[in-house]
């Protein structure tokens, strides 16, 4: 940043020096605050995390103002529901994107492959005869997007990470446009009654009925914490430390022995399951599925929501989630200029903060090592 | 599967998938010059030719060319032309000037990731789409025909109109123009030295970011060009035209190897061409599905696209 280049940018440089330096004080803050948090005696940090988690589980229950959505016209479990959709999304493409560094723009693909198995194996309005039970419906969905993953995968993956994007770009654009003209998946006329996951209540009426959303909040919750937990130890394992050297760089990993193609393979396929399991619930609680809920747009939103939160960190993608699902509904008053105050705060925030609102440590630190390479002429 | 259709008329077919391929040619153009020269997949470049359409339309209805007035004689036609061109050619090179210093120069200063780049894009897309989404109020907006199609050759049933020649004419010849523009001047030189390597080319004098800017300048220019080409075919504009235009583009730039200004042309014709044969051949339905299957299978069996990745040409 110090570089004196000859354009006569100096105002500029002045400003950013200042940003920079703000922007290391709230970083020497947020490590402040880890610090802190790991210093706790554990069954403290237990004890908090469990508070947390109750809060979380309680949040359709509790009134808080302005935080409920009713006010603008839309259940607030619904939103919330919606939100944890998001978050399971997030946490998936956050294996492809900020673990193993692949550059994934159809992400869509995969939701909708999930949700259509979903429909098109449950449904008896649905072409395919079988009407299998949810319980069954799901790992059908999970193994599919799973398949769909390696099939995409398999011959792109050895490609160079720009043409990756456009690949899986155009992936997600086939996927949409089947689901547009096939016959099976029904296009805009779409397939209804979709199965609801198991269970009734002492009164006899499903648990997962229309009129409470609550339920399915819970569900998409749970799923959410266990892929959480499910991602953060294979972060920490063998394979975890794979995708890290990949991302790095490939030619050393490779040269170190790390098969870079299977695991990339890898997180393309776990990814690709999630990401498929998270279409499988939105169907599941839409209870119908058309081609007008499968939009390029929304893969978009998604990458951007894990690099804005700051992707390879569970928290920060939650948090870039949160902020591309809750936000527009809530304000749904601003629809008009959600979109378009959506895309300006994208700009700032990654030009101020490339690293994402709640940076990996391990990203903050492979920022910081791109800054001194800047030494010649930025 | 209807491969009768396809050979009757493989000749049409293949005019008007040409008309269509100059014009992705032309928007692949600005792709290419960019990640040639920054290796960045300028995602907003879609939306600068977006810009450079809805320039046609103002321009033109303050001329009075709008509504239903009917096709005008050749002096007017001609004056429209030229208007419209420098219009959507300003318009969509001052969008993408824009873009470059808001969104693309302060990241470059601190070296951030290729991916926080793509982000910034993604936002600057969204942003002049929806901006114009929300001034048009989402409503399309079109012009007259300026042009009326006729008939100007005939080979057995294939018929070619004056618009098909004019449009791939007008497109070839300016890519010539800019290939001679980036080969022979002293501008073009510097414009390849940053592609081959930036920190060399500074240290030899070269203004890195005058250079940038000028290749963003240019991509401009050539996407306002497949603009009023487009306003000529279709004659109706949206504030979401870019989106697609923009990826079909983008894919075209792939196909030829980005980064190479020829294989830019190629891959936007071919890309045109094979697009309308698939549609004529599993269904209108299917084009674009046809498109993007052409393009994983090429990048299987040749990763660096038709013509190799060559601005820099001798990048290692």
């Amino acid at each position: 940043m110090t570089d004196k280049n000859p354009t006569g940018q100096g105002r500029f440089d002045g400003a950013h020096d200042r940003l920079h330096a703000a922007d290391q004080r709230r970083m020497a803050f947020a490590g402040g605050v880890r610090r802190r948090w790991r210093e706790l005696p554990r069954l403290v940090r237990i004890a908090a995390v469990l508070a947390g988690v109750a809060v979380l589980y309680g949040l359709p229950n509790l009134n808080i103002p302005f935080i409920r959505t009713e006010s603008v016209g839309i259940g607030f479990s619904s939103v919330l529901f919606t939100v944890a959709v998001y978050v399971l999304v997030a946490v998936g493409l956050n294996v492809v994107i900020g673990l193993a560094g692949l550059l994934d723009l159809g992400y869509i693909g995969f939701f909708a492959v999930g949700a259509y198995s979903v429909a098109v194996f449950g449904s008896p309005s649905s072409p395919v005869a079988t009407q299998y039970p949810w319980l069954v419906c799901i790992p059908i969905a999970i193994a599919l997007s799973m398949v769909s993953g390696v099939i995409l995968g398999a011959p792109t993956l050895r490609l160079r990470g720009d043409y990756l994007a456009i690949v899986t770009l155009g992936f997600g654009e086939i996927v949409r446009l089947i689901a547009v003209n096939s016959s099976v998946t029904r296009g805009q006329q779409g397939i209804a009654d979709i199965p609801s996951p198991p269970g009734t209540l002492p009164d006899g009426e499903p648990l997962f009925g229309v009129v409470d959303i609550r339920p399915y909040y819970w569900l998409a919750l749970t799923v959410v914490i266990i892929c959480m937990i499910g991602v953060k130890q294979l972060e920490r394992s063998r394979v975890g430390r794979s995708w890290l050297a990949i991302r790095e760089d490939e030619d050393a990993a490779e040269l170190m022995g790390v098969p870079a193609f299977r695991f990339k393979l890898w997180a393309f396929a776990i990814g690709a399951a999630i990401g498929g399991l998270s279409g499988a619930l939105f169907a599941s609680r839409q209870s119908f599925i058309s081609s007008g809920s499968i939009e390029l747009l929304t893969s978009i939103l998604w990458v951007a929501a894990v690099v804005l939160g700051g992707s390879g960190n569970l928290l920060g993608v939650t948090v870039g989630a949160i902020i591309i699902s809750y936000l527009p509904e809530r304000f749904r008053d601003f629809a008009e200029y959600r979109f378009l105050v959506f895309g300006l705060a994208l700009i700032a925030v990654m030009v101020f903060r490339p690293q994402g609102i709640i940076p990996s440590r391990r990203r903050a630190v492979e920022l910081e090592d791109r800054k001194e390479e800047v030494a010649v002429g930025a | 599967m209807n491969f009768d259709f396809l050979f009757d008329q493989f000749g049409t077919l293949t005019a008007t998938g040409l008309e269509q391929g100059a014009i992705y040619a032309l928007v692949a153009l600005g792709y290419t010059l960019v990640y040639g020269v920054l290796q960045l997949i300028n995602f907003a470049h879609s939306e600068v030719f977006l810009v450079g359409t809805f320039a046609v339309v103002v321009v033109w209805s303050w001329l009075g060319f709008s509504g239903d007035a009917g096709a005008p004689g050749l002096a007017v036609m001609l004056g429209l032309l030229v208007v419209g061109l420098l219009a959507a050619a300003t318009a969509s090179a001052a969008v993408a000037i824009v873009i470059e210093r808001v969104a693309y120069r302060p990241l470059r200063r601190r070296n951030a990731p290729r991916l926080v780049f793509l982000i910034t894009a993604i936002g600057a897309s969204v942003v002049i789409a929806e901006l114009i989404g929300v001034i048009t109020r989402r409503r399309p907006f079109g012009t007259p025909a300026l042009i009326t199609q006729t008939e100007v050759l005939r080979f057995g049933n294939t018929s070619i109109t004056n618009l098909e020649i004019g449009i791939v004419g007008a497109a070839v010849a300016m890519m010539v123009i800019l290939d001679l523009f980036i080969n022979k001047t002293r501008l073009g030189r510097g414009i390849r030295a940053v592609a081959q390597d930036p920190d060399t080319a500074a240290l030899m004098g070269v203004n890195k970011d005058r250079v940038i800017l000028i290749t963003f300048l240019l991509g401009g220019l050539m996407a306002g060009g497949a603009a009023l080409l487009y306003m000529l075919k279709i004659t109706i504009t949206t504030f979401n035209v870019g989106f697609l235009l923009g990826i079909k583009a983008f894919t075209a730039a792939v196909l030829g190897g980005i980064g190479n200004l020829r294989g830019a042309l190629l891959g936007g014709l071919l890309l045109g061409v094979v697009e309308n044969y698939g549609a004529a051949i599993f269904g209108n339905q299917w084009k674009d599905v046809t498109a993007f299957i052409v393009l994983v299978v090429i990048l299987m069996f040749r990763p660096t696209g038709l013509l190799g990745e060559s601005l820099g040409r001798a990048r290692a």
